[in-house]
This record gives C-alpha cells, sequence and structure tokens, in this order.
C-alpha cells in the first residue's frame, strides 16, 4: 500500500511568539476561562438553576467516557455459530502487531473444513498500542475491539493479559 | 555454444541446455512449478512459456533446448498475460486457504500472484473437493485440494526413491494426488516431497502449525546424521519462545550441493535437529565425591591436576578416551593434540559400531552415524592409532589395568549395555564432556558442556573426504563451550599446573 504523505506548513516565529509572555499569558487565559466557567455552572447547579449542565469535565469513572462509534476499545474474540472461537490462529494479527503483545498457538481443528484453531491466544492489554491493526489484518473477522470497554487495569502486570476465555465472553 | 538472445541481451551457453536453465544462469526466473533440475520437465504445468523468434506460439521454456541464433523474449506482453492466465487456471479449484496453510510465506502459488499474477479472478463456480488432512506417512500430510497436479512428488517417488507410493489418480476435473492402494508414505527420504510440492498440498507433520515460516531464522550448514554430510540448513525460531513449543530449532530443509546430497537429505537427518533441544547440558559440575558447581577455570585446573595425578601414578596406560565422530575437524586437532601430544595416552576407542551405526543405502545414507570419522582418520585415529575393541576396553577396566576414562560424547550404556555403571564405578576418575544429558554423565566425577554442531563454527570432512565448514545457528546452551575449547582449557590447566 503507497504511504500518502500529507505537507504540513510550520507557522511563522514571529516576535510574539518568540518572546514568550505573550504565549504564556494566553495559555492561562484558557485555563481561567474554564475555571471561572466551571465555577459559575458549579454555583448555578447548587443554587438549583434547572437549565445548569454543571461542570465540563467528566467524571471518569463515575460517569462513563462518551466514546464515538468507532472507537478502538478492548478486544473480543467472536464465537462461530456453534459457540466455538471464530480464530483459525493464522497468526496475521500477532504477526502485524506492533507492541508485539500477542501470542498465539496453534492445534488442528477437528472440524476438517476449518483445519486450524488456536491453542491458546493471549493478548497483553498492558502492551497494547490499541492501534487496531490486529483487526484490520484478521481474515476471517474472528477479532474486533468494539467492546466499548476501557476499564482493563489490574493489580498486576500478569492479569491485564488476556486468555482465549476471557476474551470470549462478550464474543 | 549456442548464442541466443534473450530479452535482448547477448548470451552464451552450452549447447542443448534447457532454455529456462540458460535463462536461470543469466539471472532471469522463468515461473514454473513441474520442472525440477533433478526430476525433469513434463512440461504440464505450462507456466514456463516463452515467445521465441520465429515460433508460431509461446514454447514451454523447460521443453525447448537452445540453438545458436534464437532470439526469446520471457517478459513481452504476450508472456505476461499467457503466464498470469496460466496461473489463473491453477488456481481454479485451489481452495485458497493461506491463513491456516503451512506453505504459506514460501508457496509458489504466492509468490507467481504477486510477480506475475495480480489478475482479478473471472472464476464464480464453486470449487471441486477432494480429502482435505489426510496422512499419507508418519511424516507427510495431504491436502487434495491445495494440489496443482505438478507430479513432482510422483515423480520423486518413482525416480530417486524408487518407492511408488503417490500416484495421480482420475482424470481431467477428478485428477488427484492419492497413495497408491495398500501403500504407505514411509520411505527413509519421505520429506524430501514437502520440500519439492512447489504449494502446500504435502506438508510436514512434525513441522505443521509449530511456527509460521516468516519467523524463521535461516542457517546453512552441515547434517550431522551420517559420515555422507549433507548440505542443509537449520531453520530457528528464537524471538517468540511460545512458538514451536519452547524448542529453538524448528526443521531443517535440505541445501542443494551437488557433489555431496544433490537436492535431497534423509528423513533421519531431516528430523535429528530435534536432539538440539532435548536433554542438554548447560552446567560445569562436579557430581563426586559431592555434587557441586564449578567455573570453567576451576574444572580445567582440577581436572587436570587430577588426570596429572593418575598418569604419574600409574603410567599414561591407565587413562582411556572414549569418543566420537561427532567431533568437528576442529575438535579433532586439539583432541590429539591434549590426549596425544601433551597427555601421551595410547587407549582410545571411537568405533563407531555398535551404538552410532545404523542402515545405509544407495541413495545418501550411510553406515556411520556420525559426521566427522574421516577428520579423525586425517590426524591418524583410525589409523596409526587404532580404536580399542569396546570388549577389550571393558576387559581391561575391570582387570584394573585402566583406572580412568575421558568419555567425549557418547553414551557408553549404547556399547556396554547395562554392565556399564558396574565398570564405571569402579574407576578412580571419569570425566564425561559433552551436548548432551545422558547416563554416562550421570555416573562421571566431572560433567563438562559443550556445544552441539548447531552452536559452534566448525568444520566436518565427510566419507569421502570432502571438508564443509559450518556456521553457529543458535547460541550455546548456558555455559556450554565447544569442544575444543575445552581441550585447550586443559592444555592451559595442565601447563599452568607444571608451572607450580
Ligand atoms: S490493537 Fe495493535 S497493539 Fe493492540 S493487539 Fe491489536 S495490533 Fe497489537
Ligand atoms: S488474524 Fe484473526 S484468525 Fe488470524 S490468528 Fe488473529 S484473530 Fe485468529
Ligand atoms: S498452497 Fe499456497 S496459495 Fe494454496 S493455500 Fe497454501 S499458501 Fe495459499
Ligand atoms: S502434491 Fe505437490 S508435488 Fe505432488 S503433484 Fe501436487 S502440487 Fe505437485
Amino acid at each position: 500500500m503507497a504511504v500518502t504523505v500529507r505537507p504540513v506548513t510550520r507557522p511563522e516565529r514571529d516576535l510574539a511568539v518568540q518572546v514568550y509572555i505573550v504565549e504564556v499569558l494566553k495559555g492561562l487565559g484558557v485555563t481561567f476561562r474554564h475555571f471561572f466557567v466551571n465555577l459559575g455552572r458549579h454555583a448555578a447547579a447548587l443554587a438549583g438553576v434547572k437549565a445548569a449542565p454543571g461542570a465540563v469535565t467528566i467524571q471518569y469513572p463515575e460517569d462513563p467516557p462518551a466514546l464515538g462509534g468507532r472507537a478502538r476499545t478492548r478486544h473480543r474474540i467472536l464465537r462461530r455459530s456453534d459457540g466455538s472461537p471464530r480464530c483459525t490462529a493464522c497468526l496475521l494479527c500477532e504477526t502485524i502487531c506492533p507492541a508485539r503483545c500477542i501470542r498465539i498457538t496453534a492445534e488442528d481443528s477437528p472440524a476438517v473444513v476449518i483445519e486450524k484453531r488456536a491453542k491458546t491466544f493471549e493478548i497483553d492489554l498492558g502492551l497494547c498500542v490499541f492501534c487496531g491493526n490486529c483487526v484490520e489484518a484478521c481474515p476471517v473477522d474472528a477479532i474486533r475491539m468494539d467492546t466499548g470497554d476501557l476499564d482493563i487495569p489490574a493489580m498486576d502486570r500478569r492479569s491485564m493479559i488476556w486468555d482465549l476465555e476471557k476474551l470470549m465472553r462478550d464474543g | 555454444m549456442a548464442k541466443i538472445t534473450l530479452n535482448g541481451r547477448p548470451v552464451e551457453a552450452a549447447d542443448g541446455t534447457l532454455l529456462i536453465d540458460v535463462a536461470k544462469q543469466a539471472g532471469v526466473a522463468i515461473p514454473h512449478y513441474c520442472y525440477h533440475p533433478a526430476l525433469g520437465n513434463p512440461g504440464n504445468c505450462r507456466m514456463c512459456l516463452v515467445e521465441i523468434k520465429g515460433a508460431p506460439k509461446l514454447m514451454p521454456s523447460c521443453r525447448v533446448r537452445v540453438a545458436d541464433g534464437m532470439v526469446v523474449s520471457t517478459e513481452s506482453p504476450a508472456v505476461a498475460a499467457a503466464q498470469s492466465g496460466e496461473l489463473e487456471l491453477h488456481l481454479v479449484n485451489h481452495p485458497l486457504d493461506c491463513p491456516v496453510c503451512d506453505q504459506s510465506g514460501e508457496c509458489g502459488l504466492q509468490d507467481y500472484y504477486m510477480s506475475i499474477g495480480r489478475y482479478k479472478s473471472s472464476m464464480v463456480e464453486d470449487k471441486r473437493h477432494f480429502e482435505k488432512r489426510k496422512p499419507v506417512g508418519p511424516r507427510v500430510m495431504l491436502d487434495q485440494e491445495r494440489c496443482i497436479a505438478c507430479t513432482r512428488c510422483v515423480r520423486f517417488l518413482a525416480e530417486v526413491s524408487k518407492t511408488h507410493e503417490l500416484g495421480m489418480f482420475g482424470r481431467g476435473h477428478q485428477e488427484r494426488i492419492d497413495l497408491a492402494p495398500g501403500k504407505t508414505l514411509d520411505n527413509p527420504y519421505s520429506g524430501n516431497v514437502v520440500d519439492i510440492c512447489p504449494v502446500g498440498a504435502l506438508t510436514d507433520r512434525d513441522f505443521r502449525y509449530q511456527v509460521r515460516v516468516w519467523y524463521l531464522d535461516r542457517s546453512d550448514t552441515v547434517c550431522p546424521g551420517c559420515s555422507r554430510g549433507c548440505a542443509i540448513s537449520l531453520h530457528t525460531s528464537t524471538q517468540r519462545p511460545w512458538h514451536n513449543g519452547a524448542r529453538r530449532a524448528a526443521r531443517i530443509k535440505p541445501r542443494f550441493n551437488p557433489e555431496v546430497n544433490g537436492y535431497w537429505i534423509c528423513d533421519e537427518g531431516r528430523y535429528s535437529y530435534k536432539a538440539l533441544d532435548r536433554d542438554r547440558l548447560g552446567k560445569v559440575l562436579k557430581l563426586k565425591p559431592s555434587r557441586a558447581e564449578l567455573s570453567w577455570d576451576a574444572a580445567f585446573s582440577e581436572v587436570s591436576s587430577r588426570v596429572k595425578g593418575l598418569l604419574e601414578d600409574h603410567g599414561p596406560q591407565s587413562l582411556a578416551v572414549v569418543a566420537s565422530g561427532a567431533l568437528s575437524n576442529e575438535d579433532w586437532r586439539s583432541f590429539k593434540k591434549l590426549f596425544v601430544d601433551s597427555w601421551k595416552l595410547v587407549n582410545f576407542a571411537f568405533d563407531p559400531a555398535p551404538d552410532q551405526a545404523g542402515e545405509e543405502d544407495a541413495l545418501l545414507r550411510r553406515r556411520d552415524k556420525v559426521p566427522n570419522l574421516k577428520g579423525g582418520a586425517a590426524l591418524g585415529f583410525g589409523d596409526q592409532i587404532k580404536s580399542l575393541p569396546w570388549e577389550s576396553l571393558a576387559h581391561s577396566i575391570e582387570a584394573g589395568r585402566i583406572k580412568g576414562l575421558y568419555v567425549v560424547d557418547r553414551d557408553l550404556f549404547g556399547v556396554w549395555g547395562a554392565k556399564t555403571p558396574g565398570l564405571l564405578e569402579g574407576l578412580e576418575l571419569v570425566v564425561f564432556q559433552g551436548p548432551w544429558k545422558g547416563s554416562t554423565g550421570d555416573l562421571a566425577h566431572y560433567r563438562l558442556p559443550a556445544t552441539a554442531w548447531a552452536e559452534e563454527d566448525g568444520g566436518f570432512t565427510n566419507f569421502e573426504g570432502r571438508s564443509q565448514g559450518y556456521r553457529a545457528a543458535l547460541p550455546p546452551v548456558g555455559d556450554a563451550q565447544p569442544d575444543w575449547r575445552i581441550f585447550e582449557g586443559l592444555l592451559a590447566g595442565l601447563r599452568a599446573g607444571r608451572a607450580e
């Protein structure tokens, strides 16, 4: 695939930029604008003004993040109609993965037409960079990143490695 | 000599050479499946069509011999269209299950599709269905659907191994490869059909699903399986330990050497790689009287002073050396320097029989299942220095004439069987040096880990006296060192001992 390049012109560094002071004040301006806007909204909400929307900050994790429809979130492995994993252990996702966080071993599938299936399938979500390449690479649409789930932190690294069983829970 | 013009370039070739070979020598690769230099040119795959000036139609270059004045084009639009059309015909019934196909990454269909195909398939019909995943022998799996009917495998089994296990059955749309009635593909060269099959129809059951081929590193080396010394390529997988069952060596493929093995290797050699990741020694150990881990320096000085003591007390007759033809040329040289020139020993046993001898045949396999007895012979082992018969060595040990044994990479249980422990336990000093754990090593006073052939640079001299070099494909296991370094280390240890 051809690589597309978009040339970007750098903005001119004029005197106002070079003395910094002006830029720093502009930045602080933004900070203070948010501060006062939020303060006003909080105050209004406390005072019982119905239309006041409250703070613009999302109170994660109490409030769920509003994700775009195409957001890449935690992976899942899809199932066939009989419930077995759709993955054929072709290792294309493991090969394309830039973080090298997918580990697959293969075995014979009992069904001759399927031929091959994953014996073990692990994704180390602690290493994953959520690039989505694995989803693009899969020839049988067995792996997707559409769970909407970003709550994957754990108390140790080992538990951030998800195996086939875990990945198929919402498959 | 014939002078021809190939793609506008003048090329010279010996009269009667096949056009496809002439082109290859001139650096022009012509696509082909059925033609194999060692298996003839039935001309059934039609991939090698080229344009010859004056010929009324395109000609298969594997069937045409050069003639003076030929003007040949392998890249004209007509040739490109014909080759791409042929490929499309080959793929009419091909299942295209590349994602699950072990050949993927080294497949003739994939490669040619990318270089000369890239057409839009005009097939809308269903593909035909045959047997997939049919084990045709203990080492080979057949997928009839993937076969492109080039008949290479049939010709190999008819002309090279002469065992005729596979044949072409049915006609036209029903044509497929299958076992001849009542046969199993289990001849000692069966693995070669996997190498020559240009597609994934014949795959190696041992290698199946272990690791995808694009993860393999390839090293040119020499097979240590017998005294033929076939040229091989050792494929290793070290970057992703969860592949290939955590083993480093993944498979062996033959490497073309017209002087030694041609295009083939035997199955024994092909699967000999498995030993590389099984029962390996990596620690320098003193096992008796009590178990302790030593540094190499300590081992060198301890072993050499123990040997010195033994030789001073009982003379050079009292220490015998057991070796095998698994040593490289370099190892043999230091072996001689240490045991003959420095320690002045006289009792050596390195006869390959009974444990290192096996079947032989007229094709490749040799009786001696070690690669380098000739390397030792070049230094006099076998000639001036004869191998003691095993029985007389055992007698001398029983009679107390031999009080120490230095064993280099040989399991004595293979020679003496159950009486080995009795023999070894009576000895004052047993040193075992070698790459593999074994019952002999367990009975030694000192156990020194050596590298296997795949972990060192070296050379083997085959039974014809041809020396072939090989390169390390893998890092050593643990603290293992090449045999010659251990011999040199002991030499240095002995010298240091003398200077005291
Ligand atoms: S999203 Fe990217 S980094 Fe994460 S597993 Fe897939 S390919 Fe690897
Ligand atoms: S690319 Fe798809 S089918 Fe292939 S191993 Fe990954 S998830 Fe499985
Ligand atoms: S033989 Fe080649 S083209 Fe056919 S499925 Fe295997 S890799 Fe793909
Ligand atoms: S099995 Fe392979 S080598 Fe044999 S005819 Fe088919 S494609 Fe050719």
